[in-house]
């Protein structure tokens, strides 16, 4: 195994400080750790992990002052459009931040029903930095005023952390697949955890990706000019390794020296269910090892938009850490990657697939949010013998660990109703998007077998 | 590498979507990139294309002097606007010379709506004729317009049929009795009542109107009854409250309810409505949050999708990044903080007005933040504005000006570039708010803007 086992990430302390370093060393995740986006040069020991906010509050006034109430997030909520007791994003953001000013004003426990899908950061003209706000209060509120002995921290905290969980299933890969979606075992979860029975645990890879890795000798091409450092997160690893495989053979196609570094999970979960200190934790041995590669040479590529969207947007947002911007700089989501730098469409053209297939795309909110909506249909739908259509731009519900919970699990349903309706419509009987989660609900809700685009590009270009 | 296209739209609301597809429609491969979602998700849905010609020039000369910012100090004073126009076309030619229309000419005004007409299908109605039709809206004024969905039909105000209106405390944003008293104020030529009923009491008070379409939509049940039929339950008993000046009460021929009458579904939620009335179900459209924005945004994102255009949300153009021999060649795009080259043969640039943001402004002046285009504005502040707020504006007219060709014009009047076009909102010379005229801008600048950039692009 690699570093991440012995490097829990804890080694630091998280109010650390630098320690007889002579640098300032309080605003480590503004300060470019490269001195800039375009200097090669990058020292990864000499920045320090830095408390962001010693006070525990982000400064989001400007943020709040910029919302001229026009609605537009509240109209893009999907959780708002099927229960009308969740008040929005108008107000879990700016109307909550303000409120919050008094003293002894708690956070509104309807901070837990916000999946943060994210759409309202896109939706919003103002820019008003709402995920970032929901994302802080959801911390405090969990924080402050969880209790930390219930059965819902418990289960939201088991939950956040798959990637512990899902490295203990991994060891008995088998016995964890079964054992985890054995019906009186998932009827005691239900009336202990509160984890709905009617869901299908993921499969456990018998080989995971960085084992897989390791006994293909690592990269095979070496390449200086060209190199990349994959984050594969958790899924990848512990139950689609076949993504990462396809993620390295196309990237190695295309000339690239692909790298895998050291890396614990983006910290997605962890926000979505307001456990900061852990994706905090996390998030320190990711940028250092990520510092570090992309001082090599590398920009990072992620193969779930969830992760990419958490480096790219939550780090600088929510925590500072020297060499945290650097890092949200340099990455990409995979295709997105390829689709600059490389003639994607001109190589897709001179192929076609043995098969003809047709899928239905559905985008996940995280993609959206990174632009990336688009991309799988733009770069498909003139490949011969490939038939991409788009299912339309509701949300599949499930947005992580939320349509994990007994209780949101109706909700997730709900929300997803209208994916799935366009999915039956659909032509094709195979499901695509990038998202690992909404892989799931899509599904758990058709029956449909679904790929990764970069499977896809593999089958395209590589076979 | 830059990311290539030959025609690159910048923008996402109804001037941009409407010169990529023009662009499209000449053969040019188009990419379209906006930085936020578009802002057809706010617009109330009617497409107008010109309802007034306000007037230019005070009642009596200004008085000497600055502005007194509101003190009301000597307020000056302003003509009424002429109008309700019913014929658009025919009132261009009393426009200020600078206006969009006047330099572009009424035809491409006509070709504009023609390719609205042809996107928007049968979700639109007014394409039969030149003239404006009267539409009622939330405020309770009527609305000189040229295009309106189909949702809103039966609410036309030059119909004698007496209306219901149908209102829901719960919708605090919306009052249907003072919504129709302000309709008969308005003179309307037909009998109008406002009701309140119990429907949306199953909801919260603040309940987004997405959450009520979508129950209406899916038909959900609301305390055992599917939601369509609870809704029509709920009015029925209000179907006589109209009384007319002889005192008589009619059963109502039609019935007006908030815009929220579903949004996959609409066209079904109303038929039923309809059915189990007995009478014809139309929407008043509201401000944000704005269904039949929301629908219009997704019927042309489909139309894009279906011309073969390439689109990207969430990335703002943030400057020039090469030019030579007066072109602009690639645009800096930040692509969530990573600013990448996108290069075009001909660029559009429809990223809306002060609202919009497409044009920024502080107490030093008014910029085009994207491309760096001249805005034309006096120098000294206090003539960007005068006294009356409803008096002519000189900083509603600010916005980058365009030549017969929809080139984007320099301070000289010249072409700032050979393969700059400039459409909708960014587009100075209109006052669009008093106009009742921002849709029929974006739609004839748009379609010229579009043409030539392909034009350009492809010769």
């Amino acid at each position: 195994m690699t570093r991440h086992t012995d490097d829990n990430g804890e080694a630091t302390d998280a109010n650390g400080t630098s320690g007889g370093d002579d640098r300032a060393a309080t605003d480590g995740g503004v300060e470019s750790a490269t001195g800039g986006t375009d200097a090669p040069e990058l020292d990864p020991d000499a920045y320090d992990p830095v408390d962001v906010f010693p006070g525990g509050d982000l400064d989001l006034r400007e943020g709040a002052d910029s919302c001229y109430k026009c609605t537009s997030c509240d109209t893009s909520c999907p959780v708002a459009e099927v229960d009308e007791e969740f008040p929005g994003p108008k107000f879990q953001g700016p109307e909550q931040w303000r409120l919050k000013r008094k003293e002894d004003h708690d956070i509104d426990e309807s901070i837990t029903s916000c999946s943060n899908c994210m759409r309202c950061d896109d939706a919003c003209p103002s820019s008003v930095p709402l995920s970032q706000m929901h994302n802080e209060a959801r911390g405090q509120f969990v924080e402050e005023q969880m209790e930390k002995l219930s059965v819902e921290y418990v289960r939201n905290r088991i939950l956040a952390n798959y990637h512990t969980s899902a490295q203990l299933a991994s060891v008995f890969p088998r016995t964890a697949s079964f054992t985890m979606n054995f019906g009186p075992v998932r009827w005691v979860m239900e009336k202990t955890m509160g984890i709905p029975k009617e869901r299908d645990f993921p499969e456990f890879a018998t080989e995971t990706f960085r084992e897989w890795w390791k006994g293909r000798g690592g990269a095979q091409v070496e390449n200086p000019d060209k190199r990349v450092a994959y984050f594969h997160g958790c899924y990848s690893n512990f139950n689609t390794p076949e993504v990462g495989k396809a993620m390295v053979r196309v990237y190695e196609h295309f000339g690239y020296e692909v790298m895998v570094p050291p890396q614990k999970c983006s910290g997605t979960p962890m926000f979505a269910n307001g456990m900061l200190t852990d994706a905090r934790r996390h998030a320190e041995t990711n940028v250092e090892s990520l510092v570090e590669a992309i001082g090599d040479g590398a920009d990072v590529i992620a193969s779930c938009t969830s992760c990419s969207l958490s480096l790219r947007q939550e780090y600088p947002e929510l925590f500072d850490i020297h060499g945290i911007e650097d890092v949200s700089e340099h990455t990409y989501e995979a295709l997105e990657y390829l689709r600059i730098n490389e003639d994607l469409e001109g190589e897709l053209a001179e192929n076609e697939l043995a098969d003809e297939q047709s899928y239905a795309y559905h985008a996940p909110c995280h993609a959206r949010n990174q632009g990336l909506s688009r991309q799988a249909v733009e770069t498909f739908r003139d490949v011969d013998g490939v038939t991409m259509e788009d299912v339309g731009d509701s949300c599949s519900g499930i947005s992580g660990t939320y349509g994990w919970k007994e209780e949101k699990y109706e909700k997730s349903m709900k929300i997803g109703a209208e994916m799935f309706e366009h999915m039956e419509d659909a032509e094709g009987d195979v499901g695509m998007t990038e998202c690992p989660t909404c892989a799931m609900q899509m599904e758990h809700g058709t029956g449909y077998e679904i790929k990764h685009p970069l499977q896809l590009l593999e089958d395209a270009v590589v076979a | 590498m830059a990311i290539d296209s030959d025609v690159l739209v910048v923008g996402g609301g109804l001037a941009a979507i409407t010169s990529a597809v023009a662009a499209a429609r000449e053969g040019a491969d188009v990419r379209l990139v906006s930085h936020k979602s578009s802002t057809l998700r706010q617009a109330s849905g009617l497409v107008d294309a010109l309802g007034y010609v306000p007037a230019t020039e005070p009642a009596q000369p200004l008085r000497e002097g600055p502005p007194t910012a509101g003190r009301e100090l000597d307020r000056d004073d302003w003509p009424d606007p002429e109008g309700p126009l019913a014929d658009p076309f025919e009132a261009i030619d009393r426009l200020p010379e600078t206006h969009p229309y006047r330099v572009l000419g009424a035809d491409a005004l006509r070709e504009g709506l023609a390719l609205f007409d042809d996107l928007a299908g049968d979700a639109y109605r007014g394409g039969h004729t030149e003239t404006n039709a009267l539409l009622p809206t939330f405020g309770g004024s009527v609305k000189p317009t040229a295009r309106y969905p189909a949702a809103a039909e039966a609410g036309i105000a030059s119909d004698g049929r007496p209306a219901l209106i149908v209102g829901f405390r719960s919708l605090t944003e919306y009052d249907a009795r003072a919504f129709a008293g302000r309709l008969e104020a308005a003179g309307v030529p037909f009998d109008v009542a406002g009701a309140e009923v119990e429907f949306a009491e199953a909801f919260r008070a603040d309940t987004k109107v997405t959450r009520l379409a979508k129950a209406l939509d899916h038909d959900e049940e609301i305390d055992g009854v599917p939601a369509r039929e609870a809704l029509a339950k709920a009015v029925a008993p209000h179907l006589h409250d109209v009384v007319d000046e002889a005192g008589g009460v009619d059963r109502v021929g039609r019935v007006g309810f908030p815009a929220f009458l579903g949004d996959q579904e609409g066209d079904a939620v109303r038929a039923e409505l309809s059915d189990r009335l007995g009478a014809d179900v139309f929407e008043i459209p509201m401000g944000p949050p704005s269904l039949p924005g929301l629908r219009l945004e997704d019927r042309l994102y489909d139309a894009l999708d279906a011309e073969g255009v390439r689109f990207e949300t969430g990335f703002p153009v943030v400057g020039i990044e090469a030019e030579t021999d007066g072109s602009i060649e690639t645009v800096s795009v930040d692509r969530k903080g990573r600013e990448t080259p996108y290069g075009a043969d001909a660029f559009v640039l429809a990223t809306g007005g002060l609202v919009g943001k497409g044009l920024d402004s502080d107490r030093e002046g008014v910029r085009e933040p994207a491309f760096g285009l001249h805005v034309e504005q006096p120098e000294d502040r206090y003539e960007w504005f005068v006294d009356d707020a409803f008096g002519d504006q000189p900083y509603a007219r600010f916005g980058v000006r365009i030549g017969e060709d929809g080139r984007a014009l320099d301070a000289d009047g010249e072409a700032a570039y050979d393969n700059v076009f400039a459409a909708g909102g960014v587009v100075g010379g209109a006052d669009v708010a008093r106009e009742k005229s921002a849709s029929g801008v974006s739609l004839a600048t748009g379609i010229v803007a579009g043409r030539q950039a392909a034009t350009e692009a492809t010769q």
